[in-house]
């Protein structure tokens, strides 16, 4: 993964740009001390490493605009960092790039019920939102599994999902407004305690952007009241075909069920072995299906998912008695990573997303891909809503197998998104998928979406390197290319 | 001479624009016609008129969206979901007869552009939350995409989100993709009725919110005052003299009894509660997304605002303090609408200060065109806002020629 030269005139007047950071935050907010930097040096895709020029920790909303101005005037680039769990190596730093870590805007500012949302800074925990509302009955719906420690301002900027999304939506869905520092250092709002935010939907692009457009100091997200109830069925298939079907079938029925995870023999194993969950063995297909709401609706569709499992060939069928035991079922899902990163040194996970209808074929590809590589794969996959998560095992000690496994994964995603899919669900683009975007678009797709870049960052100082694998300079991306030249376009219908 | 071009297919749109950018002329694009009357006039020197790209050119109900060409007829959308008994979620309003014109006209295209959503926007998003993928061709005279067909998806800038709102300001949209969800076995319809005619908004405010707080996942809240209800088709609406709230719950039929008796609980407090079962619910909500009771007096003038839902009864009495007007709310007191014997710029200001005091913002829905191309329609940008917007629309368009001044002055 090549990053974009680190410019020599930056690094030679490091000092100047400590001084004027230092003018800007408390000297103890600009981290210098190599040995403290290092501690910024990967989020979470710690196969890429990168000491950065700097780390600042702003306090203040002024100060982050004073620091972006700076930079902005001075040509000096800047990498926005939440809690630095991101998976796609959006927060790699940047040899010749400040780091702006946003770890001191950890405060909820404003619970408000009665319009059920919560103001609060971005560097709140997802799950800190959660604990500041449920003594009312309320919860902040997306969960991403890392939501303990994740940052609510990171869950934007990467349009964070997890295992509910498919009934409660992602990040995009739940956010209503926030604060926005561009640039340029001009501090705007967007959205609010409204539902709908004015002029263009500025707040919908920035969700999802990757700290690319600009730096969020403040956030209003949508919380829901908590389910009555939640009750879980564990289901065991002989094919993963079967399992598909199920998925398939149960959306015909017109459930929307709040969670639909499916995992393959491996992972079964895996997760069984770490943590007991009760899951059986002897299929090829495990799906767990969880239906919340009122304890009636839920009591009335778990007995039709059942009926349509059991029409489906499932060969298992498991309905959680007590919430122990639907937290007993979801232990193993959710214990999969590590559970499966005990068999082996060391393993990627991928993140693409298909049609649910083509899981099998996908499945099927993935372990011809397997045999290809050599290279075991386990499988986890938020079956409701397409997304995969394939977890490659491999020795980075074995030389060359990190390389081997990189490839594999390229070609699972090439592979998404070769029966309709795409490379990414919901752990961003960043450097790990930045070479693999041509494969979903085309040269003047990506030109359109750096235009917009442009409109917010037209010196590409903002996270340069990530998500496209070519910066052209937004003059370059401005010339308008006209065809004239006498043509009358006689196929155009006019009136 | 003004010409009014009807590309046949995608090739045509690209060759269109192209032409409009080596001549500089500018394009007023548009599907049906339908909405022509939300936003500020057009003045372009020509009609781009794209309701001959017409087609569901994707469906597949398992897999929850439907992809369809820009020109589509909403009514062969809302067909072809119907058969498969699923929905667009964010409850699509019709405001054909809201602005003087016909029903059940529109295009997807048309749709997406304007971001509209009905009362289901309280649960279920608007149409920027469903909108997952379109294609279309820039202001500069190139095709591009963004997005995809499954909702997952977090590859690149969300596109979708930016073209769904813009009014057709930023590119020609030639084919979108919604997604779409199963539409719910039953619909209930829980009724306060206000004994008191005179009770003021901000108690049906109040009964609104303790139902969006409960655990009863409710799909619509709004409220009508007496003037409002009288207006209604709906016989119990109608005829009561009350004021009313109405709540929706939507979903398995054991599910939306038991929440409805919660809710009737809750509301017994407040006076007469009565419940409307699945065809009256239908009619009513209908009513109430397409704004069918401020139809009549198409020469009275017509504000959408949007502000936190706590603050709508607020909002209103502060405006009424200055001009004379009729009011409804829906999305549990988020949107109100206000309906104006005039508007003169000194109310106008009115208007918008009010809401900008809480934070939200304030339309002009309807009015003649005269006032609507002299006057603001969308709250007035601050600086750096309207700053970016440009430079945002200059990324897109940046000759100008694609609905010039739709939006703002120059966007």
């Amino acid at each position: 993964m090549l990053m974009p030269k680190p410019n020599g005139a930056t690094i030679a007047k490091r000092d100047e740009i400590i001084c004027a950071l230092q003018s800007i935050v408390s000297d103890e907010c600009v981290i210098t001390d190599e040995e403290e930097l290092r501690a910024y040096d990967c989020d979470g895709l710690m196969a890429y490493k990168q000491i950065p020029l700097i780390v600042v920790l702003p306090e203040t909303t002024a100060e982050v605009s004073k620091i972006l101005k700076y930079c902005h005037e001075n040509d000096v680039k800047i990498v926005p960092r939440g809690s630095g769990t991101g998976l796609s190596g959006g927060a790699l730093p940047l040899a010749d790039g400040i780091t702006l870590g946003l770890g001191k805007f950890n405060k909820v500012l404003d619970t408000d019920f009665d319009n059920r949302c919560v103001v609060t800074q971005p560097g709140v925990t997802n799950l800190a939102i959660t604990h500041a509302v449920q003594h009312k009955g309320f919860y902040y719906a997306p969960d991403p599994s890392s939501q303990i420690a994740c940052s609510i301002g990171g869950n934007i900027a990467e349009n964070s999902g997890g295992v509910h999304s498919l009934k409660y939506g992602l990040t995009t869905n739940n956010v209503m407004g926030v604060e926005l520092v561009l640039m340029n250092g001009e501090i705007i709002r967007l959205g609010g305690k409204h539902l709908d935010s004015q002029g263009y939907d500025l707040l919908g692009v920035i969700t999802g952007s990757e700290g690319l457009l600009g730096v969020i100091t403040e956030v209003t997200v949508r919380i829901l009241t908590a389910p009555e109830t939640a009750k879980a069925v564990l289901l065991g298939f002989d094919t993963s075909e079967q399992a598909g079907d199920c998925v398939a079938a149960v959306i015909s029925a017109g459930i929307i069920p709040g969670g639909m995870e499916m995992m393959d023999t491996f992972a079964i194993q895996a997760a069984e072995e770490f943590v007991n969950a009760g899951y059986p063995l002897d299929v090829e297909a495990l799906l767990i299906i969880e239906l919340d709401g009122p304890d009636v609706e839920v009591e009335y569709l778990i007995e039709r998912v059942s009926k349509i499992a059991k029409d489906t060939g499932a060969i298992h069928i498991k309905i959680s008695q007590s919430e122990e035991e639907r937290m007993v079922f979801w232990s193993g899902r959710k214990a999969a990573f590590p559970a499966v990163g005990r068999l082996s040194p060391d393993y990627i996970c991928m993140d693409g997303t298909i049609p649910r209808g083509k899981l099998s074929e996908v499945l099927s590809g993935m372990s011809k891909l397997s045999k290809k590589y050599d290279l075991r794969v386990a499988n986890v996959f938020h079956a409701g809503d397409g997304n995969l998560h394939p977890l490659i095992l491999f020795d980075a000690n074995n030389p060359g197998e990190f390389e081997r496994a990189e490839n594999f994964g390229s070609d699972i995603l090439r592979l998404c998104v070769s029966v309709g899919g795409v490379l990414t669900g919901e752990h961003g683009v960043g450097i790990e998928k930045r070479d693999l975007m041509g494969e979903m678009f085309t040269e003047d797709d990506m030109k359109q979406q750096q235009r917009l870049k442009c409109a917010f960052d037209p010196n590409h100082l903002l996270n340069p390197g990530k998500v496209y694998p070519t910066l052209h300079r937004c003059a370059e991306l401005g010339r308008i290319h006209v065809h004239k030249g006498g043509v009358k376009f006689p196929n155009l219908p006019r009136f | 001479m003004t010409k009014i071009i009807i590309p046949e297919n995608n090739d045509q749109v690209l060759e269109a624009v192209q032409w409009a950018l080596g001549d500089k002329a500018q394009l007023d694009v548009r599907g049906q016609g339908s909405k022509l009357g939300l936003g500020r006039p057009t003045q372009a020197d020509h009609i781009l008129d794209i309701s001959g790209l017409s087609g569901i050119t994707d469906y597949q109900p398992s897999e929850l969206f439907i992809t369809a060409n820009a020109g589509t007829p909403l009514k062969d959308i809302y067909a072809a979901l119907n058969e498969q008994n699923q929905q667009l979620m964010f409850e699509p309003p019709d405001y054909g007869s809201l602005l003087g014109g016909m029903s059940d006209q529109g295009t997807l295209g048309g749709l997406v552009a304007c971001n509209i959503a009905g009362p289901r926007r309280v649960k279920a998003g608007s149409a920027r939350d469903s909108c997952i993928g379109f294609h279309a061709i820039s202001g500069r005279g190139e095709l591009f995409k963004s997005g995809g067909k499954v909702v997952k998806n977090v590859t690149g800038f969300d596109l979708s989100k930016l073209i769904t709102g813009s009014y057709g300001t930023l590119a020609v949209m030639t084919e979108a993709t919604l997604k779409v969800l199963p539409s719910p076995e039953n619909t209930r319809t829980v009724l306060i009725c206000w004994e008191n005619g005179s009770i003021s908004d901000k108690l049906g405010n109040q009964a609104m919110k303790e139902a969006l707080v409960s655990t009863n996942e409710v799909s619509g809240a709004a409220h009508l005052p007496a003037k409002i209800a009288a207006r209604s088709d709906v016989e119990y609406v109608k005829s009561t003299g009350c004021a009313i709230t109405a709540v929706r719950v939507e979903g398995p039929a054991p599910s939306t009894a038991y929440r409805c008796a919660a809710l009737k609980a809750i509301f017994s407090k407040y006076g007469d509660v009565e419940e409307l079962h699945t065809k009256k619910s239908k009619k009513l909500w209908k009513e109430i997304a397409d704004v069918s009771y401020m139809a009549a007096n198409q020469n009275s003038a017509v504000w959408r605002l949007s502000v936190p839902p706590t603050e709508g009864a607020n909002v209103v009495r502060r405006i009424l303090e200055n001009c004379e007007a009729d009011v409804m709310y829906d999305w549990a007191g988020g949107l109100v609408w206000l309906q104006a014997n005039e508007t003169d710029y000194a109310s106008q200001d009115s208007v918008r200060q009010s809401v900008a005091k809480v934070g939200g913002h304030a339309t002009l829905v309807r009015a003649s065109d005269e006032l609507r191309a002299s006057a603001n329609v969308f709250q007035p940008l601050g600086s750096y806002m309207a700053g970016i917007t440009k430079r945002v629309k200059d990324g897109f368009d940046p000759e100008g020629i694609l609905n010039p001044g739709r939006m703002y002055k120059g966007i």
